[in-house]
């Protein structure tokens, strides 16, 4: 019986003798908020800070508790069986579970993120697999991965994609790579990710290009993370200049969400480092601009307040407040102004030639 | 009403002849009220009549009295055009009845609109059969006919009754003379205090349809039944006969009052059918039947036949009695001294009080009292309401009962709790009074809105001036937020109530002769207040007992749906077999119903 299966089998058990004791039993997890992680340099990404919520068993919470308990012994047959299910089939199932069934798919998500934190694993430990696309490669890399009916070793060239890419599996813990690139270049959106994929940036610069999407699954994190560490390349960021891609995709990639910080060390790639479009970018280049939106401005202001990853970096509060100060924001396409493929002549090069200058 | 002719005083030795003849009219004045009447009514007539004496000039009295004066003194001998001469104005100085004065002003009665016309010649009418009835201790059984006429705006109105009839000769004098009755002049709890309003609403009727009143009366089953129709001479208020005649009327014996008014029939609140509907739930004892202008008709049965005790009429308690009064009672007393008359005129004053009082008057209890002069008779007042007094008798009240509101609650409002509580009597300014409360909750009645208040005074329904009311203020004043309700601020409260405050009284005191609203008297908004504070603890009791069955049941049923779950999920993760699954959900259920309070 695998470790997982086990700790599913000894909180049960745990649960269990409480009753028979004619007390409430009571389950704890991490609480899952910014206000219970903090940032620790050394390790390089958010962890909690060990607050625990419990939740005791009574009438108001008899449900929750019936559907988390539900919840637990359909990831301990799907660790047993070593099955997978995705976060909407999880929903499904329960479906067949009476009055303890979900309406809505966001009430069984919280479930399975309660007793993911509960066990401090990552849910695809728990067979549960995320819905998300991964995330697109191209570029300077092999992955290894294997035939599922043979097994056999299958080398995918990252070059030979042609226009198209490379797309990160959900599960990427088995994958092993081959790459002589100099570095990993993550960027926001689908559309840059293509205008440097059909130019060859990555032929040009020796790189890696991660098409992230918005902000980037755990699969690509994990990817990412282990291109990092296992090859030994500098990752560098590029995304909008504004509060959303600086601390919902950036902030995220480097050193994890806090809303699920119990599996940050797997999840994030504390070696980031953010090439822009930075505020100062918007200045030098004369970036045309669209002014902040509230909902951004209150994001900006959050980050200074409540982002124990900001509240570290003193270069990033002052990028914000120059953000502020200038009440506008732009896109990472904007360089378009000047001329098509002035980022792949002019931008990146420009940025790399001064690589110590990213902001951290 | 008195005869007294006025004058306007032309110097001052005849202005000191006239307060001499004031004097002398007061005391025949209250001599008059020794016929029938209502006093604040009366009152009130007197005083108009009194300044609208002169006023029957052009303007009012006190100006022209100036205006003559400055004849006099500045320009002597001669005379301004347009203004007139003390004699000119005697000539046009004369006696006001009280059937004009009320004429004039109807609404003064409660005849402000056709609407309300109609529900006062009701109310008017019924009052009067019940008193009757309650008081020959017949079950009141009465017929409220409202017919249509050929005429839109006009109705015949028809009140009969199962009472002791009434006897011939009285017939036109109580039905065409206002202010002629036998309930003014004693202190007696009844419907009725005033005697102005039967006649009133006859004399309503004639002047806005040019028809007399019919009254038929019965006294026994071998006797003939008489039929008048009478008109009212509003110069003389005095009854003019139109038709005198015998009839033959085919019950026992009763009284029937036919009306012909402009009125205006309207269902809803204040309507004709909500004071039926009001009274029979205050008087449980009383079998009504109406005949809507509709052909519709609405029965309210009788519930109990129980009739309401007899109340004793008492004499006047010292604390209660003005200054002109006392003096008026000293003057027309047959008492030979002070100590007798203070002793035998009043009740609860017994010889020793009596002497106490004339003590710290400083006025010898062996005085005649006709020759108390008004100094002393200023003492005399003030040492009573120095003196310790015992409350007056209080057996003079008959209060409905809780047993019987409950009953006439329940007849009525479908509601799932009700309760009622009576007060023990209490005394303002000398007027024993009782104080009754009841309370229905839930049912069928609205749940948003607020609560419907039912006042009554004597058993009789108030509809109009809620908001002028001692009821309605002790209502507001309560706080019904500790009795498990809504209650805004300055507002009744809110939910599925009715509220229901009776006051029994010898003389209950209205804020106006149409009787209306009460007073607000700090002793009876303190019983309506203490009234109310015990029905709502009866009720607060009853909706937290409700909320806490319904939220237990909730809590169980929800409990059951779950359980069964946490048992299934512990089985599969730990293998169990469906007999410990069954101890498991045994146990759960334990420990969280337990918990559940």
């Amino acid at each position: 019986m695998s470790k997982v299966a086990n700790r599913i089998k000894q909180t049960a058990t745990l649960v269990r003798s409480k009753i028979q004791r004619r007390s409430k039993p009571t389950l704890s997890f991490p609480l899952r908020s910014l206000s219970n992680v903090k940032y620790r340099p050394t390790r390089g990404f958010l962890e909690l800070k060990g607050r625990k919520k419990t939740r005791t068993l009574t009438v108001a919470t008899v449900k929750t508790f019936a559907q988390t308990l539900r919840m637990m012994s359909q990831a301990k047959i799907l660790v047993e069986d070593d099955e997978i299910m995705t976060k909407r089939e999880a929903y499904y199932v329960s479906k067949n579970w009476d009055d303890a069934r979900f309406d809505e798919q966001h009430e069984s998500d919280t479930v399975i993120d309660d007793i993911e934190a509960l066990f401090e694993v990552n849910r695809e430990q728990l067979g549960f697999i995320p819905e998300e696309k991964g995330g697109e490669i191209a570029g300077k890399l092999v992955v290894i991965d294997r035939d599922l009916d043979t097994g056999k070793k299958l080398r995918i060239d990252c070059t030979r994609f042609g226009s198209g890419a490379y797309s990160i599996p959900s599960s990427v813990e088995h994958l092993k790579f081959e790459t002589k690139a100099k570095f990993v270049l993550a960027i926001e959106t689908a559309g840059m990710f293509q205008r440097l994929v059909k130019h060859g940036y990555w032929r040009k610069a020796n790189c890696i290009l991660v098409s992230m999407g918005g902000v980037p699954t755990r699969a690509c994190r994990r990817f990412i993370r282990r291109l990092a560490d296992e090859m030994k390349l500098p990752v560098y960021a590029f995304v909008d200049c504004d509060p959303y891609g600086m601390f919902n995709i950036y902030r995220t990639l480097k050193v994890g969400s806090g809303n699920a910080a119990h599996i940050n060390r797997y999840f994030c790639a504390p070696n980031a480092k953010f090439l822009g479009v930075t505020p100062q970018d918007i200045v030098d280049y004369k970036l045309p601009t669209h002014p902040l939106k509230e909902v951004d401005i209150k994001r900006a202001k959050d980050a200074l307040k409540n982002d124990p990853f900001v509240q570290h970096y003193k270069p990033w509060q002052d990028a914000i407040r120059q953000l502020l100060d200038m009440g506008v924001r732009a896109e990472q396409q904007a360089f378009a102004v000047h001329d098509l493929n002035y980022v792949i002549e002019h931008y990146l090069p420009d940025k790399l030639a001064a690589s110590k200058k990213f902001l951290p | 009403m008195t005869k007294v002719k006025k004058t306007r005083a032309k110097s001052k030795t005849k202005a000191a002849k006239k307060a001499v003849k004031k004097v002398r009219r007061a005391s025949k004045k209250t001599k008059t009220r020794t016929k029938k009447t209502g006093s604040r009514a009366v009152k009130k007539a007197r005083r108009a009549s009194k300044k609208t004496k002169p006023r029957t000039k052009k303007k009012g009295s006190r100006a022209a009295k100036r205006g003559a004066k400055e004849v006099v003194e500045e320009t002597p001998g001669k005379e301004q055009p347009g203004h007139s001469t003390a004699e000119d104005m005697a000539l046009r100085q004369r006696e006001i009845s009280v059937a004009e004065f009320f004429m004039k002003n109807r609404h003064l009665l409660g005849f402000d609109n056709p609407r309300k016309a109609l529900l006062t010649t009701i109310k008017e009418g019924v009052d009067n059969s019940l008193d009757a009835c309650e008081e020959a201790g017949v079950l009141p059984e009465v017929r409220i006919i409202i017919a249509p006429t050929k005429e839109e705006n006009r109705f015949q109105v028809t009140i009969e009754d199962n009472g002791p009839g009434i006897l011939k000769k009285q017939i036109p004098k109580i039905f065409a003379k206002l202010l002629y009755g036998s309930k003014f002049h004693r202190l007696k709890m009844s419907r009725g205090q005033q005697g102005i309003g039967i006649s009133a609403a006859g004399m309503y009727g004639q002047l806005t349809t040019g028809k007399p009143i019919a009254i038929t009366s019965k006294l026994s089953r071998n006797l003939p039944a008489h039929h008048y129709k009478l008109e009212i001479d509003a110069k003389k208020n005095e009854p003019r006969i139109i038709v005198d005649e015998t009839v033959k009327w085919p019950v026992q014996r009763g009284t029937k009052v036919e009306i012909e008014l402009e009125a205006k029939f309207q269902k809803g609140r204040q309507s004709v059918e909500e004071y039926l509907e009001q009274t029979a739930i205050a008087n449980p004892h009383v079998s009504l039947r109406f005949v809507t202008p509709d052909g519709e008709t609405k029965v309210y049965k009788r519930v109990s036949k129980q009739l309401p005790e007899q109340t004793r009429e008492i004499k006047p308690h010292p604390y209660g009695v003005e200054l002109g009064v006392l003096i008026k009672m000293l003057h027309d007393t047959n008492s030979r001294t002070l100590q007798s008359f203070l002793h035998s005129d009043f009740s609860r004053v017994s010889s020793r009080v009596a002497k106490i009082i004339c003590e710290k008057a400083k006025v010898s209890e062996r005085s005649r009292p006709p020759r108390i002069a008004r100094q002393e008779a200023d003492h005399l007042h003030k040492a009573i309401n120095q003196t310790r007094i015992m409350n007056p008798p209080t057996d003079c009240l008959s209060p409905i009962g809780d047993e019987l509101i409950l009953a006439g609650l329940k007849k009525q409002i479908k509601a799932d709790f009700f309760t009622a509580v009576t007060r023990p009597p209490a005394v303002y300014r000398g007027n024993p009074f009782q104080i009754e409360a009841g309370l229905a909750y839930g049912g069928s009645l609205k749940a948003d809105g607020l609560a419907r208040m039912l006042r009554y005074a004597n058993r009789v329904p108030l509809l109009y001036q809620q908001s002028a009311c001692a009821i309605t203020r002790s209502v507001i004043n309560t706080s019904w937020r500790n009795y498990a309700l809504q209650q805004s601020a300055g507002a009744l409260p809110t939910g599925p109530l009715v509220i229901l405050v009776h006051m029994a009284s010898v003389w209950v005191p209205f804020t106006s002769e149409s009787k209306e609203a009460i007073a607000h008297y700090p002793e009876i908004i303190r019983e309506i207040r203490l009234a109310l504070q015990d029905c709502g603890r009866k009720l607060a009791k009853f909706v937290r007992r409700r909320r806490k069955a319904v939220e237990s049941e909730r809590k169980k049923a929800f409990i059951q749906k779950y359980i069964p779950h946490i048992a299934i999920a512990l089985r599969e993760m730990l293998e169990l077999s469906d007999r410990q699954e069954k101890t498991m959900v045994r146990q759960l259920t334990d420990v969280l119903e337990r918990s559940r309070s």
